[in-house]
């Protein structure tokens, strides 16, 4: 028992190396450095795959390991996109706005620039003042701090009131959906602050990096993701390992007994929401700038739903499973509903499949569920020979773990 | 002998049906006792209210030397104070191997950021050891405890609570589903813990009872019918009109 932490979990190292390789494949056929068979903005989907793959993560920390089925982590992860799209937005059209008034005959004020940066962001939405929330996006490091701090103290809050009160199960799940959707409907509207249904836009562009071309910029985003990501695979695998892991995994399975054996499950339930919500928003925080737009459609309660689809068609309860059906089923439906997916003519209907890719996600899932709820994850399983023997019959004691009637023959 | 818990007039009711009726009941320091009576009689609401599962309308339940309520407490402020408590039902983490099982019940700090930090000192993974050998599961350690048989969940379940360290036991049951020998360990499991702790036993079954050698509670209807030894409760009339009667 005394072996080191990689020692004790192989797939932990495996999935470094995986992870390092492919990046540095990506590496070398990119047009910025490499051979250019990969285009920039194929680059930028993998980019974001890997930010999908790390707020699977924390899903499959929240969902996998500790049962709370959470449909409001994206909520998080766009919380995290909008602060730091707040800054590049500010940055740059301060840019822009201090270039154009540099020529006037007089120099402008600090306050006239501030005014002017104003009206460029909110005339779309028939404003130029500042809201308070946007006090501090002049600053990077101190917006960089609202990435964690905003969507960390709303889960820490809302898993305060929900899990004190001892909101569990499918009623848990609904009220995780009514946050994010309540969260989009307030940002749909135009004096939420944030632009309301326009968004957040221009983030590809960093401010004072025009010169540089998109290509670099694309590259530099895919690594800072690819280390994010395993980083967080890191956190994850040294939380679920340890005696923290175990409790967790005890809250899944039987919260009770956890509360008899003496530790607070809210406690615990708390930790790992507001953990899990703040990797969510790191992971938003390197997403979006890759997309280069925000509007609160990616806070719709839709979206968390994909991410619960995800970590189950992946496998949860195993961080390899959750980065595997967010890379997997994110790439697949980027293929399908971008019509690079042949059509399928039967004669008398065309399946489409930008029209029927829902669909067949959707029985995907059902079957998943039904027939293989260990998810891809668990054809490792196959590899590795952790198969559970084929117990036929029926049981024969009043528990699971006993023998069953065609062994007891034996 | 001093008194460990101490429960007084005490009377819940579900629906306006009265589970417990005005029920006092107290057990003293290292005391074994084991409280009998009919279905419905009130003994899994006794222990659930102990442990904080239910709060009772009216009474007071005290704990300890300096007679705090326990009422104001949740389960697991309950657990932390030191009354562990083993359910009918053996309840163990199936998913997990039973070191990982008694490395979780092991008495140590419960908040989560202690935990998340906790590695095993050699002298944890020695007592962890030395449990595994007391319920006899030695050869099991590194299995996962939804392998094992139905007494071997017990015993894990009561070497779990011996792991809390707790001054109060209540165990629910401990005997059912087992067989002759498996029910002889567990008796003895259960007078070796009460040596150095309070112990009480909800039990249905009269020899199981008898081989506790210890005295006996009655409850019937919510209260406390008859107390004393088995042959003094067995021989009082109202005992076997309710209970031993049918």
């Amino acid at each position: 028992m005394n072996r080191s932490f990689f020692a004790r979990n192989p797939s932990v190292l495996v999935f470094i190396a995986v992870l390092a390789l492919f990046t540095l494949a990506v590496t070398v056929t990119s047009e910025a450095v490499g051979s250019g068979a990969l285009s920039t903005s194929f680059i930028k989907t993998l980019g974001k795959t890997l930010c999908l793959c790390l707020v699977a993560i924390a899903m499959d920390l929240i969902w996998g390991f500790a049962g709370i089925l959470s449909l409001g982590h994206m909520a998080f992860f766009g919380l995290g996109g909008y602060m730091i799209g707040m800054w590049l937005m500010y940055a740059r059209t301060e840019m822009i706005v201090t270039a154009s008034m540099a020529n006037a005959e007089i120099p402008p004020t600090d306050q006239e620039i501030v005014d002017a940066i104003g009206t460029q962001i909110f005339g779309v939405v028939g404003s130029s003042d500042f809201p308070p929330i946007w006090a501090f996006a002049d600053s990077l490091t101190l917006q960089l701090a609202m990435v964690v701090l905003v969507p960390g103290l709303l889960a820490l809050v809302f898993g305060w009131l929900a899990f004190r009160s001892r909101v569990t199960g499918v009623y848990l799940s609904i009220l995780t959906q009514a946050m994010t959707l309540a969260l989009a409907l307030y940002l749909f509207q135009n004096d939420s602050g944030l632009r309301g249904n326009n968004g957040l836009s221009g983030l590809q562009n960093l401010p004072g990096a025009d010169a540089i071309p998109q290509a670099d910029i694309s590259l530099w985003f895919f690594w800072a993701s690819a280390l994010a990501l395993a980083l967080g695979y890191l956190l994850a695998a040294w939380i679920t390992s340890g005696k923290f892991g175990s409790v967790i995994r005890g809250i899944r399975d039987d919260e009770a007994r956890v509360r008899f054996l003496g530790y607070s499950v809210e406690g615990y339930k708390l930790f790992v929401f507001t953990l899990t919500a703040v990797i969510a928003a790191i992971a938003g925080a390197l997403y979006y700038p890759q997309a280069g737009i925000i509007n609160p459609a990616e806070i719709a309660p839709i979206a968390s739903i994909y991410l619960a689809v995800w970590v189950a068609i992946g496998g949860r309860g195993r961080l390899y499973g959750a980065v595997i059906g967010a890379a997997f089923v994110s790439l697949l439906s980027t293929w399908f509903t971008s019509g690079q997916a042949p059509s399928i003519p039967l004669g008398f209907y065309t399946i489409d499949w930008v029209d029927w890719w829902q669909v067949l996600l959707g029985i995907s899932f059902v079957l998943v569920t039904l027939f293989a709820p260990k998810g891809i994850g668990g054809l490792v399983d196959i590899f590795t020979g952790r198969i559970p023997p084929k117990r036929h019959g029926a049981d024969l004691g009043p528990d699971s773990g006993s023998l069953q009637e065609q062994e007891a023959e034996q | 002998m001093s008194t460990l818990l101490e429960v007084s007039g005490v009377s819940v009711s579900f629906d306006g049906f009265k589970a417990i009726n005005n029920l006092s009941f107290s057990i003293g320091n290292s005391e074994l006792r084991a409280i009998i009576g009919p279905n419905g009689a009130g003994k899994t609401t006794f222990m659930d209210i102990v442990t904080g599962k239910t709060r009772p309308d009216e009474g007071s339940v005290r704990w300890g030397e300096l007679s705090h309520s326990l009422l104001k407490m949740n389960e697991s402020q309950i657990a932390r104070a030191g009354i562990g408590r083993k359910f009918q039902r053996p309840t163990v983490f199936e998913d997990q191997s039973v070191y990982d099982n008694l490395a979780m019940a092991l008495k140590k700090d419960r908040a989560p950021w202690s935990v998340l930090f906790f590695r095993p000192y050699p002298e944890d993974k020695a007592r962890i050891e030395g449990l595994a050998e007391e319920i006899g599961l030695s050869e099991q350690l590194h299995r996962k405890s939804g392998e094992l048989s139905h007494g071997q969940k017990q015993w894990l379940e009561i070497g779990m609570l011996l792991a809390q360290e707790p001054r109060l036991l209540l165990v629910d049951e401990p005997a059912a589903g087992m067989t002759l020998a498996e029910r002889e360990h567990t008796t003895d499991l259960l007078k070796e813990a009460a040596k150095t702790r309070a112990v009480v036993v909800v039990e249905h079954d009269m020899e199981f009872v008898r081989r506790l050698e210890c005295k006996v509670t009655v409850l019937h209807e919510g209260s406390v019918l008859a107390e004393g030894s088995l042959d003094h409760v067995t021989k009082n009339q109202d005992v076997i009109d309710v209970y031993l009667g049918r």
